[in-house]
């Protein structure tokens, strides 16, 4: 009895150990591709990066080819999400504008919150992009700020907002040397 | 018992989400599209099926004492597999799917076709069972995703067809689930029935 369960277990485990090892270096590059893909996309074009944390925040400060600081990342997390927490990934410039963001991370509702991904982009019906957290008032009109909340997801973009809060938070503090 | 029951068993006499009315948790809350769906039950057909051979396999040195931690681990391992590959070739579909790979583990059917069927029957017939089971599973998962998405979204497998105008959106969330289910499970029972 005994016997048998350690020697299925002890197999499991080899299998397990042979296809952890096979799928460790794929799973890395797909990490990576999405990081980098959300970088480049919320951020001007660099040829030089740095990664800083801040708070507690994954900060990736950009450089050009001359090496002159032209922008940082910020991977904030608002635990105000209506379906858990949301992981969005801003872009500021060095005037402290918002260049893009990315949701990396969502649990919001599929065709209300989750519609986060596309609404407050520069093209977007509520743009957040485009917008400075220190010249703008980054709140949901409901709480007396400039942002358009999605329609049906008041809790959602409050949640956004709270990000883009924390993330210049972190900008301010580490952005600008 | 022939190859041909076994199929008709798992794809509409005996299918695990209309008649058994098995693992309706990951039923309800991954068939939000189409596509996740297919992708969900096509990931429990694909354990279904490994583990279905193995139990098959090892059924005569399995002790009965212990057969539910041996079963458990031989379906958690080939659930650990799915889940690693999916996370390293299809990062997208693991984002959405993620949350409910690991719970196929305890979906019902899957321990259920162990202890039922697996564990009693040859490896041939065990890996119809589990390939046929699993299959049932999936145009089940699919047909729900579908109605679902077209009734929520205006989609169907992401393709949409009533431009920018929004679905009736309580469709895509729990509610909708159930509603969806209930109807579905009433409809194909009633032409199951009928056919029978």
């Amino acid at each position: 009895m005994f016997l048998s369960l350690t020697v299925i277990s002890v197999v499991a485990a080899a299998v397990l150990a042979l296809v952890s090892g096979v799928t460790a270096e794929p799973i890395r590059m797909a990490d990576q591709k999405k990081t980098e893909a959300a970088l480049k996309a919320v951020l001007p074009e660099f040829s030089r990066s740095e990664e800083v944390e801040i708070e507690g925040m994954a900060c990736t400060k950009v450089y050009d080819a001359a090496d002159q600081f032209v922008g940082m990342a910020v991977s904030a997390v608002s635990h105000k999400g209506f379906g858990g927490d949301l992981n969005v990934m801003f872009g500021f410039n060095p005037e402290g504008d918002i260049t893009g963001y990315q949701v990396l991370k969502t649990s919001e509702t599929p065709g209300l919150g989750a519609k986060a991904g596309e609404w407050f982009q520069k093209d977007g019906k509520g743009a957040v992009v485009g917008m400075n957290p220190g010249k703008n008032n980054i709140k949901v009109k409901k709480d007396g700020g400039e942002v358009d909340a999605i329609s049906g997801s008041t809790i959602t973009s409050r949640a956004f907002c709270d990000a883009v809060e924390q993330a210049y938070n972190a900008f301010q503090k580490g952005g600008l040397n | 018992m022939k190859a041909g029951e076994i199929i008709k068993n798992g794809l509409v006499k005996e299918n695990p989400t209309w008649v058994l009315v098995l693992g309706t948790c990951p039923t309800l809350a991954t068939t939000t599209s189409a596509i996740n769906g297919m992708c969900m039950g096509l990931a429990t057909a694909f354990v279904l099926m490994m583990s279905n051979i193995v139990i098959s396999l090892l059924k005569s040195v399995i002790p009965d004492k212990v057969r539910i931690p041996a079963f458990i681990v031989v379906i958690a391992t080939f659930v650990t597999v799915v889940q690693l590959v999916m996370q390293a070739y299809l990062p997208d579909l693991y984002a959405t799917l993620g949350l409910f790979i690991p719970l196929i583990v305890v979906n019902c059917i899957v321990l259920g076709r162990a202890e039922s069927f697996a564990s009693k029957n040859n490896v041939w017939h065990s890996l119809l069972d589990g390939l046929f089971m699993g299959l049932g599973f999936t145009w089940a998962l699919t047909l729900i995703g579908m109605v679902r998405e077209i009734l929520g979204t205006g989609s169907i497998f992401g393709y949409n067809f009533i431009g920018g105008a929004d679905g009736m959106l309580m469709f895509i969330l729990p509610p909708g689930g159930f509603l969806v289910f209930g109807f579905l499970m009433a409809l194909v029972n009633h032409l199951r029935k009928k056919t029978a």
